[in-house]
């Protein structure tokens, strides 16, 4: 039994043994009351159910202590993590807040039974023990090559995602099944299945509308193409071409992530709707009559290319990057004309970055909230049928978990179609061997095509960004532009006071809590994700796909079904967290994890794995393999889901909007708020406070991460492959 | 061994924020306007020395909240949002009986209210429905000024009404069942279905048709007046109107939560937001233009004026039950929404 298995083991006896079990009490409270540790309520008699876990512990000390063989030892280390894991889960579910939690137990054992609170440090510790002492053993008896690290990642990635993603989304998919009146019936599910608003294909036909569930694939498929061609179009500029702004043209492309939802949409009415500005200046100079076109299909197009292109770009400057010279200046040289190359060479290394790029969109698309809640108009899609199935008035939960089969259905399939499109094909091209080649321009129709692509759109984000800095600044945007700094000192007032700064403004509550809970999900999500990335490209094991599937889970399922799927899971014992920042962090952590993943695995599948075996035959063990060489070679990587957990954790609606406390509120909620209540100025004044904040945080992860660094030389036409700080930044 | 050490911190710190996560003396959710609920519960505090956690959110977020909670209730009080989703959480066993020593103190139409949640809620605030319309607009396009419902009927306002969807939005429920109650569900339906061709959008959000109309989005909106002349006051150029035939209204509400950790402070709160002090502080002190239902509390000038609207006597006991509103909803889907234009 080696050291780290014996510092689990005494890890766990202090977790048992020492420290509260529950979360009721102090650290060290009266160790046999009822804040006593899980070994003092169980012989105490106030936790019976506590006691059976000395067996676990007892066998993983005796494996420590007698002097066994090998394989014994790792036997009963195995045996000992996975009963105590299995007795966790069980006493955990079945003894609740008010007794039994099901009426089976109530009924053999008798009504109410006992009852216990949430989790403590104690149990928390005490699991976390038994899972290495299980990994531990497992590599012990040779799986993963007897490698404990990979083992260990493994067993902690796969219990967060099981707690933190497949429980609440099964406790909530559960109540599609349930009728009216609360029992299980599957006619109930058919009968909201097979809905005509849902599948009716009444616009082909007729004047009507077609199901909401067409009308979402419709949209999230336009968006997917539009913001892959798009992302690509500024991949190519960015890297490959000597276009002169593309300080700007990267700055342009940050923008639209680090700003708040609904603030798009606002602006977009407030240029194109009926009484915007364009419209206003079309009437007055072609005599066009004002009409309300941007609510619909339109409107939340054009807002979701806007929001979702930068995400295109992130995942394909990276690939576009990393594609080896070398292989192009090969087919140069073989007199391969230029459009031949890149139509032959560069766009297929590409697809494992286009098929990613299309998969975010895609379900971007599916589960964006804010956007077509602003500009829907009659174009109904799934992921506002659903916050409406559970606020709205018809109050119908079964009905929301229904339409979220649906949309997770949609997912699945995109996921696995991408999956069949790459294949088994293999796009590594960042190998041990130097490679000092030089990426050939562009082709000229190519290079024209992605100007042609780019530069409109760019030009149309600064005018979206300018109508936002001007909202901030005058009375009520639309109607009166008398200068004005009200909205920000309503917002972010600061007084001097005797006892020193008193911070009287609206919104720094709310404020100081995104930026705490952003700050602590960002590196998790980035750490979480990418060795879940690392697992699923470079170890083999049972269930890889099951457990890729489920990475991809929460990204899938609308932010509002997370909500509330998260209060009805973590509401109670035995993880009772609702109302603490930490649920707002691992909700964060789990629905961001899937951009760090996919991110990663873009990455990871250019890097040869012949640099993790040299590094591995040189005697390094697998976590300085990661640490050593994957980890320098993964920075863009890391930049992209740092800076990406980190705004969305400050941008995010939907899903947070029923996980906020009154202690831990969050920006983007006020700001919703402030929008309900009609007060545009201090939202838009709101919003641009947060895109600065983003800003800044996203130049402090560039710095502190750093660039990678690939053995390539520098061109005319490619400045700085190496050192361009603003691309990173934009990933 | 590093990286797992990493692991076992983070998770420890994480356990800790949960740990110190500190209960206030009171929880409350408020479904009214942010600056009211801030305003109201610094007062509350100021007066009684409880200290109170307050959260803003709308009220069917709350009512989902509620539902979700209803196992281990996190809230002592639910503040405010119209009658009918605090009658149906009343039906769902989510809501306290409470007779409060202040009902006296309030008009007729809290106290029938009241009475039809078998004392699980109260009156706090009456707002009703009305048209209005963005005079510009109407100006530019030669319409005339709608002054009844049966107005709104004209084939020259195509296109320019707005309201909010029944299935998502309380307000528009809230207009489903006033036409019901006001012209009989044959002919309630009947005039729902010619109203639907001059509707240009059914919006998620009751609010919306407001903030549409005040920036010209559309003609007309029908929403609660108080919300509009909100829009008035603020410089748009707006008029609201009780359309002449006669309106319904929303009854906001307070309630207790059932299993709320701290009930003794929450019938405190309870009988002070029913307080004529209470009701003058946060309706127009704060230049919210709704009616309170204390008869004492002061009402801001610009409000609507109820004595100058027909008022249907609102049955919320019939309209707010999960069955008659699932019906009515069912029917609108049927019949008005799914009609062509």
């Amino acid at each position: 039994m080696n050291r780290t298995a014996q510092v689990w083991l005494a890890l766990g006896w202090i977790g048992y043994a020492v420290l509260p079990w529950h979360l009721t009490g102090g650290l060290l409270g009266d160790l046999f009351g009822d804040a006593g540790s899980g070994l003092g309520l169980g012989l105490s008699g106030r936790a019976w159910w506590l006691l059976p876990f000395v067996l676990p512990f007892a066998l993983a000390t005796l494996a420590a202590l007698a002097p066994l063989g090998r394989d014994t030892k790792a036997r009963l280390l195995v045996l000992a993590g996975a009963v105590g894991l299995v007795w966790f889960v069980l006493q955990g579910f079945a003894i609740g807040l008010n007794g039994w939690t099901a009426a089976w137990l109530a009924e053999l054992f008798g009504a109410p039974g006992p009852r216990q609170g949430g989790m403590g440090f104690g149990a928390a510790l005490a699991a976390l023990a038994l899972l290495m002492m299980l990994s531990q053993g497992l590599a012990a008896m040779g799986w993963c090559h007897g490698d404990a690290f990979v083992t260990a990642t493994i067993g902690v990635v796969v219990a967060l995602i099981a707690v933190f993603v497949f429980f609440p989304v099964l406790s909530i998919l559960a109540s599609a099944f349930r009728g009216d009146a609360g029992a299980l019936s599957h006619e109930a599910f058919t009968q909201k299945f097979l809905d005509r608003s849902i599948w009716g294909l009444d616009c082909l036909a007729s004047q009507l509308r077609c199901g909401v569930a067409w009308n979402t694939l419709f949209l999230a498929v336009l968006v997917g193409f539009g913001t892959t061609a798009l992302g690509l179009a500024f991949a190519l500029i960015a890297t490959r071409t000597a276009f002169r702004y593309k300080g700007l043209l990267r700055v342009l492309t940050v923008l639209p992530i680090i700003t708040p939802p609904f603030v798009i949409g606002l602006a977009l009415i407030l240029l194109f709707g009926r009484s915007g500005a364009v419209s206003a200046l079309l009437t007055e100079w072609f005599g066009l009559p004002r009409s309300r076109w941007i609510y619909g299909l339109p409107g939340v197009l054009i807002a979701q290319l806007l929001a979702f292109t930068p995400i295109a770009f992130l995942v394909l400057i990276g690939v576009v990057q990393g594609i080896s010279p070398s292989l192009e200046e090969a087919s140069q040289t073989l007199r391969a004309k230029s459009w031949t190359t890149f139509r032959t060479i560069s766009l297929p290394l590409m697809q494992p970055g286009l098929a990613n790029a299309f998969l975010l969109g895609f379900v971007e698309s599916m589960a964006d909230f804010g956007n077509p809640l602003v500009l829907g108009g009659n174009f109904e899609v799934l992921s506002t049928k659903i916050f409406f199935a559970v606020v709205g008035a018809a109050h119908d939960q079964g009905r929301a978990a229904v339409l979220s089969i649906i949309l997770l259905g949609f997912t699945l399939a995109a996921f696995w179609l991408q999956y069949a499109w790459l294949g088994k094909r293999v796009y590594t091209t960042v190998t041990g061997k130097g490679d000092a080649g030089v990426p050939p321009p562009l082709p000229r129709r190519v290079a024209w095509l992605s100007y042609a692509a780019a530069l409109p759109w760019a030009a149309f984000t600064l005018v979206v960004y300018v109508i936002i800095i001007v909202g901030g600044f005058v009375r009520s945007m639309g109607r009166d532009y008398t200068p004005t700094l009200e909205h920000f000192l309503t917002g972010f007032r600061i007084e001097t006071t005797p006892q020193g700064l008193y911070f009287a403004g609206s919104a720094w509550n709310s404020f100081s809590a995104t930026l705490k809970v952003a700050a602590f999900a960002a590196p998790i999500t980035a750490a979480v994700g990418l060795l879940t990335a690392y697992l699923l490209t470079r170890q083999n094991f049972a269930g890889r796909r099951l457990f890729e599937f489920g990475t991809m889970l929460s990204f899938a399922i609308p932010g509002t079904v997370v909500g509330v799927s998260y209060i009805i899971a973590f509401n109670v014992p035995p993880i009772e967290i609702t109302g603490t920042a930490v649920i707002l962090v691992m909700c964060f952590v789990f629905r961001n994890m899937p951009v760090a993943v996919r991110s990663g695995i873009a990455t990871l599948s250019q890097i040869d794995k012949s640099l993790d075996e040299a590094s591995l035959t040189l005697g390094a063990r697998s976590f300085a393999t990661v640490r050593r060489v994957i980890l320098p070679l993964l920075r863009p990587a890391v930049v992209a889901s740092l800076v990406y957990s980190f705004v969305r954790a400050m941008t995010a609606v939907s899903a947070v909007i029923f996980l906020v406390s009154a202690e831990y509120n969050l920006a983007t909620t006020y700001i919703v708020g402030r929008v309900e209540a009609g007060e545009f100025g201090l939202a838009i004044a709101y919003s641009s406070v947060l895109i600065v904040v983003m800003l800044a945080a996203i130049l402090a992860f560039q710095l502190i991460v750093g660039e990678r660094r690939l053995g390539r030389r520098g061109t005319a036409a490619v400045p700085a492959p190496i050192g361009n700080v603003g691309v990173q930044a934009a990933g | 061994m590093r990286p797992m050490t990493l692991i076992a911190g983070l998770i420890g710190l994480v356990w800790h924020a949960a740990g110190a996560h500190a209960q206030g003396q009171l929880t409350i959710y408020c479904s009214i306007l942010e600056e009211q609920c801030r305003v109201g519960v610094a007062a509350f505090e100021r007066a009684t020395g409880i200290k109170v956690s307050m959260v803003r959110k709308s009220t069917g977020e709350t009512y989902a909240q509620l539902k979700a909670e209803a196992s281990n209730p996190r809230a002592d009080v639910w503040w405010g949002g119209p009658g009918d989703p605090h009658l149906q959480a009343a039906e769902e066993d989510l809501l306290d009986e409470y007779k409060s020593p202040v009902l006296h103190e309030l008009h007729d139409w809290a106290v029938r209210h009241a009475e039809q949640s078998k004392w699980r809620t109260a009156g706090i605030y009456l707002g009703a429905l009305g048209i209005g319309y963005n005079t510009k607009v109407l100006g530019q396009r030669g319409l005339p000024e709608p002054k009844c419902w049966a107005d709104l009927l004209d084939p020259k306002f195509k296109d320019e009404v707005q309201i909010s969807d029944p299935n998502s939005s309380g307000t528009a429920y809230v207009m489903l069942a006033s036409m019901v109650q006001l012209m009989g569900e044959a002919e309630a339906f009947d005039y729902l279905k010619r109203l639907h061709q001059n509707v240009n959008q059914y919006t998620k959000s009751g609010a919306a048709p407001v903030k549409a109309t005040a920036l010209g989005e559309t003609g007309v909106g029908i929403a609660f007046m108080h919300d509009m002349v909100t829009m008035i006051v603020d410089g748009a150029p707006v008029k609201t109107v009780a359309p002449c035939e006669g309106t319904g209204y929303e009854t906001g509400s307070v309630s207790l939560v059932k299993g709320g950790k701290n009930p003794e402070n929450a019938r405190r709160f309870y009988d002070w937001t029913l307080s004529a002090e209470a009701q003058s502080l946060i309706g127009r002190g704060l230049k919210i233009f709704w009616v309170p239902s204390n008869k004492g509390a002061a009402t801001s000038p610009q409000a609507p004026k109820l004595t100058e609207m027909k008022l249907i006597a609102y049955d919320s006991a019939k309209y707010g039950s999960s069955a008659e509103r699932t019906r009515l909803l069912r029917k609108w889907d049927a019949e008005v929404k799914s009609l062509a234009k």
